[in-house]
């Protein structure tokens, strides 16, 4: 069935890795499980029905001139028919309301102490990821891009810091939205490695087509060291030209919107860029991570991404090849 | 009766010649044919706007629209579709044939219904004149908050989509209490409640349901207003509010709108299918029952649109079982339709195909809903393209091609002439498969990862050979759309003449003549069964004694239909306009300063007090006639 499925996704690019056809969790096994169970039933059904009214088209085929009306039918037979379907149609809604609760009880059982723990904020029009620290209490924080251990459950906490959005990963579990004034929860087990992609599914203005982020699955040792990479501060400039680009970007306008841990860059409105070059995509998945994306994303925000909330900052063009430099050196 | 006597029943009733008479008439009919024409052009419009979405996503990253101009379009779309055509359009059937089946002369209310469809018209207006200047709603067809607040919708586009709600919810309840009343108290003698037909059942039960669900829109869209008018924070957490509220608020009205849109299509099909089956319809009981268990279960589903907002599971569960649960009444009248086309011998014109159409596409509908009443499921469907495939069948499916066979199969009486049968079967193919083609594709879409509501998307995801499918499809059926159009306009004057009972049909609205007249029939009709022009084909059972030289209509009691009294009807007025256009004043008014409601509210209490001053004489007007034969 799975495969029958497959064949209506094409063999390229990010197919197959933003769909509930292809669950790499436990979350998002059970549903695809319980999708099957729907296809047959449902399938099933309008079979019967069509098949029913194919009959009955098929039996009047000769009718040529309009018939005189039938003022006394005798109905008894159709009226066992009646019944009998309406048992059917039961059955059939009793089975897949069974299911449902099967499968919604084993995604709760699935919620578990000790899990990790994540705290992802929607904004227009992008993700702040933090994972919670054991070691200092605080919370390590990225942007657009949530790594998971495999086999690990992870619960991730949902809020929202201006409208409704929605956290949808749907290779890895059902969506969840984000409403500000609430916490919202979902509990993710992936079983399989890879990336995945995630897109908001709230409409929530301007950007909402362009609000992705990337999912990577790896193994707990890789996740441990990508963790721990992630909780260090910003990379030291290495030369001349990032440090220039360091000095642009901690002293200039970015630190009003942006954080570099461990400078003077403390801004929270937009996305913390400690570790940004580490990520695979940039603008919530509306580019691929390189320095020219860099680059053309701080020199017109708004030519990529119109009603982006982050404004075009008048760069000279040797601050501008700086700036992207340090920030493309910003593993 | 005699020729004078007619003569004199046909001045009675006739509206003044002109411009006047287009102003002041009460006569349902012409109230009605407005009303639906109205609804057909916002049709075209709203499918003008969606080809053009379906151009913009034939393939991706296409840079015809910016996000601006696509949000729109779809918040334009879906706002005209469900708030200006889809219920407007069942009113509008409801008005035109509910007298002329119930053998009545006009509804309860004559001057209600002129006010019903002014309103409407300032609903039209108040979303389509701002477009044309540029200020469009722009936040979808259900504008939650805070996207909808004064913090991230600051000007008026919010509020233009929140008070044109207004205009048509209040033009709804006018047209509902309307037909309502007409429906349970002026029925012909005879017609028990038992023997009323289904057509008449569901516009009944739709009025009720439209009568207890829009206040709670109208509560809303208010409060909505009120939060970005006068800083309440109905809908701020900041402030203590809950964004929650909206959605349970709307949703509440949402869900049983979609059966207030479905219901009067169940009674289209219900008519159709006994005359061309050639057979009374089977289970006329279970098809009562089943209409009247949607009408309930349908206002304990609303938390189905809410399955992701995180509330507690158990809660979510409930609306699991009843979602579910009002599968089984529509599969029952499935059933019954089917039967009474299997056991009859049917011939498939232009309606029955409508029929069949309807047959197989909302079935595909009501089972992709299914699905999505699984509430975890529904966490991997829910604003994806699955979600717009399966609202689009069971409204398309559901609701447009039983107003299509509908429009076909009333047409001869409304006009007196016959659609092109050939062009009728043309468009049907056209606009069927081109729906099916066009919709299809996209139940695949969103169990590809396609979320809902964005105006690009990248290549990467190999979306754009399904995207490309359902544009072309969407593009065949617009064009049977506009077949469909110029039949109808074409065959007005061309078309073969059609006598009062073409399709040869049982109900009473095809005693009358086709078109009928203004007082639609000459005297009250007296039924014993639920197929009067079957049983009684030489000449139908009257009752004498409505006066020819004053509106009257007969009313009886509700169950039984027992004859009562000759009630007044009220004739030709102005008020109703005056009245609509003082509400407008109000309306629009007040999303700019509160004030308006305090100033307005002089000119619409005067406009109503003048309406119901009473210059005509009370009820009762006359001794009830006799029963001839």
């Amino acid at each position: 069935m799975r495969k029958a499925l497959f064949l209506l996704l094409p063999r390229s690019g990010c197919a197959g890795r933003q769909t509930p056809l292809d669950p790499a969790s436990l979350q998002s096994g059970q549903l695809w499980s319980l999708f099957q169970v729907m296809l047959w039933v449902c399938g099933i059904a309008y079979v019967l029905v069509l098949s029913f009214l194919g009959w009955s088209i098929w039996r009047a085929r000769h009718a040529m001139e309009r018939a005189s009306p039938m003022l006394n039918p005798g109905d008894r037979g159709i009226g066992r028919g009646l019944w009998g379907w309406g048992v059917l149609v039961g059955v059939g809604l009793i089975v897949l309301t069974v299911a449902s609760f099967l499968a919604d009880w084993s995604i709760a059982r699935a919620e578990r102490a000790g899990a990790l723990d994540i705290r992802v904020t929607g904004h227009q029009w992008w993700w702040r990821i933090q994972y919670r620290d054991r070691q200092s209490g605080g919370w390590i924080e990225t942007a657009n891009e949530l790594h998971l251990p495999l086999g690990r459950a992870a619960h991730v906490s949902l809020g929202s810091a201006d409208v409704i959005h929605s956290f949808w990963v749907p290779n890895v579990a059902g969506k969840m939205d984000v409403i500000p004034g609430r916490v919202n929860s979902l509990t993710l087990t992936p079983w399989r490695v890879g990336w995945f992609r995630g897109q908001c599914a709230e409409f929530c203005g301007s950007q909402h087509a362009h609000m992705a982020f990337d999912v990577k699955v790896e193994s707990p040792q890789g996740f441990a060291t990508w963790l721990a990479d992630q909780r260090k501060n910003v990379a030291a400039p290495t030369d001349p030209i990032t440090a220039q680009g360091q000095k642009v970007v901690t002293q200039g306008p970015c630190a009003a919107c942006h954080t570099l841990r461990g400078t003077s860059a403390q801004g929270r409105a937009g996305p913390d860029l400690t570790h940004l070059a580490s990520r695979r995509m940039l603008a919530a998945g509306a580019l691929p991570m390189s320095r020219g994306g860099i680059q053309g994303w701080v020199a017109q925000p708004l030519a990529l991404k119109p009603g982006t909330s982050m404004p075009a900052v008048p760069l000279s063009s040797s601050d501008a090849k700086a700036v992207s430099a340090y920030l493309a050196s910003l593993q | 009766m005699t020729e004078e006597e007619r003569d004199q029943l046909a001045r009675t009733w006739r509206d003044a010649p002109g411009l006047w008479g287009f102003l002041t008439t009460v006569d349902h009919k012409r109230i009605a044919a407005r009303y639906v024409l109205t609804t057909i052009a916002m049709m075209f419009l709203a499918g003008m706007l969606a080809l053009d979405m379906r151009l913009q996503l034939i393939k991706p990253g296409m840079e015809r629209m910016g996000p601006q101009e696509y949000n729109e379009s779809f918040s334009l779309h879906g706002s005209t579709m469900l708030f200006l055509v889809s219920v407007p359009v069942m009113e509008a059937m409801g008005l035109w044939l509910v007298p002329l089946m119930l053998g009545q002369r006009n509804v309860a209310f004559p001057r209600l219904s002129a006010f019903s469809y002014w309103l409407y018209l300032g609903g039209v207006l108040m979303l389509w004149v701002p477009h044309a200047l540029g200020i469009t709603p722009d936040l979808g067809w259900f504008e939650y908050p805070p996207l909808s607040g004064p913090a991230y919708s600051p000007g008026h586009r919010a509020d233009i989509w929140a008070q044109m709600i207004t205009f048509t919810e209040v033009a709804a309840l006018a047209a509902s209490v309307n037909l309502a009343a007409t429906i349970l108290k002026m029925r012909p003698p005879g017609m028990t409640l038992a023997r009323m037909p289904l057509f008449l059942w569901a516009m009944l039960v739709a009025s009720l349901m439209t009568i207890l669900a829009l206040p709670a829109v109208m509560l809303v869209t208010s409060m909505l207003i009120a939060d970005r008018l006068v800083s309440t924070a109905f809908f701020a957490p900041v402030a203590g509010g809950d964004t929650l509220l909206f959605q349970h608020l709307f949703w509440f009205f949402g869900h049983p709108e979609v059966y207030i849109i479905f219901l009067p299509a169940v009674g289209f099909v219900s008519a159709i299918v006994p005359t061309f089956a050639r057979r009374p319809m089977f289970g006329y009981r279970a098809m009562v029952l089943s209409i009247a268990a949607i009408t309930v279960l349908a206002f304990g589903l609303w938390v189905h649109h809410m399955f992701a907002v995180g509330l507690p599971r158990i809660g979510n569960s409930f609306y699991t079982v009843a979602s579910m649960a009002i599968a089984l009444p529509a599969s029952l009248q499935i059933f019954c339709w089917i039967a009474t086309i299997w056991s009859g011998h049917p011939r498939f014109d232009t309606p029955m195909l409508w029929v069949a159409g309807f047959l197989a596409t909302f079935v595909i509908g009501g089972l992709s809903g299914v699905m999505a009443a699984s509430a975890p499921l529904d966490l991997q469907l829910t604003d994806t393209y699955f979600i717009v495939a399966h609202l689009h069948y069971v409204l398309v499916g559901g609701a447009m091609f039983p107003l299509f066979g509908a429009l076909c199969y009333w047409y001869p009486k409304a006009t007196g002439r016959m659609m092109s049968e050939r062009w009728g079967k043309l468009s049907f193919w056209l606009i069927a498969g081109g729906f099916n083609l066009g919709f299809f594709p996209m139940h695949i879409l969103g169990l590809m990862g396609m979320p809902r509501r964005v105006y690009t998307y990248p290549a990467e995801m190999g979306w754009g050979t399904l995207n490309a499918i359902a544009s072309a499809g969407s593009a065949i059926a617009v064009l049977g759309g506009l077949l469909l159009v110029t039949n109808a306009w074409w065959s007005y004057r061309h078309g073969r003449a059609a006598g009062d009972n073409p399709w040869d049909a049982a109900t009473l609205e095809w005693a009358a003549a086709s078109p009928p007249p203004a007082h639609n029939i000459d005297l009250v009709p007296v039924i014993h069964d639920m197929v009067p022009l079957w049983s009684q084909r030489d000449e139908l059972d009257a009752m004498e004694g409505l006066a020819s030289d004053k509106r009257e209509v007969l009313v009886t009691s509700v169950i039984d239909a027992e004859p009562l009294y000759r009630q007044h009807s009220a004739g030709p007025s102005l008020w109703p306009l005056i009245s609509a256009l003082a509400v407008t004043v109000l309306f629009v008014g007040s999303i700019f300063t509160p004030w308006a409601l305090v100033w307005g509210a002089v000119p619409v209490g005067a406009a109503l007090t003048a309406w119901f001053w009473p210059t005509r004489q009370r009820a009762t007007s006359g001794p009830l006639g006799r029963a001839r034969r």
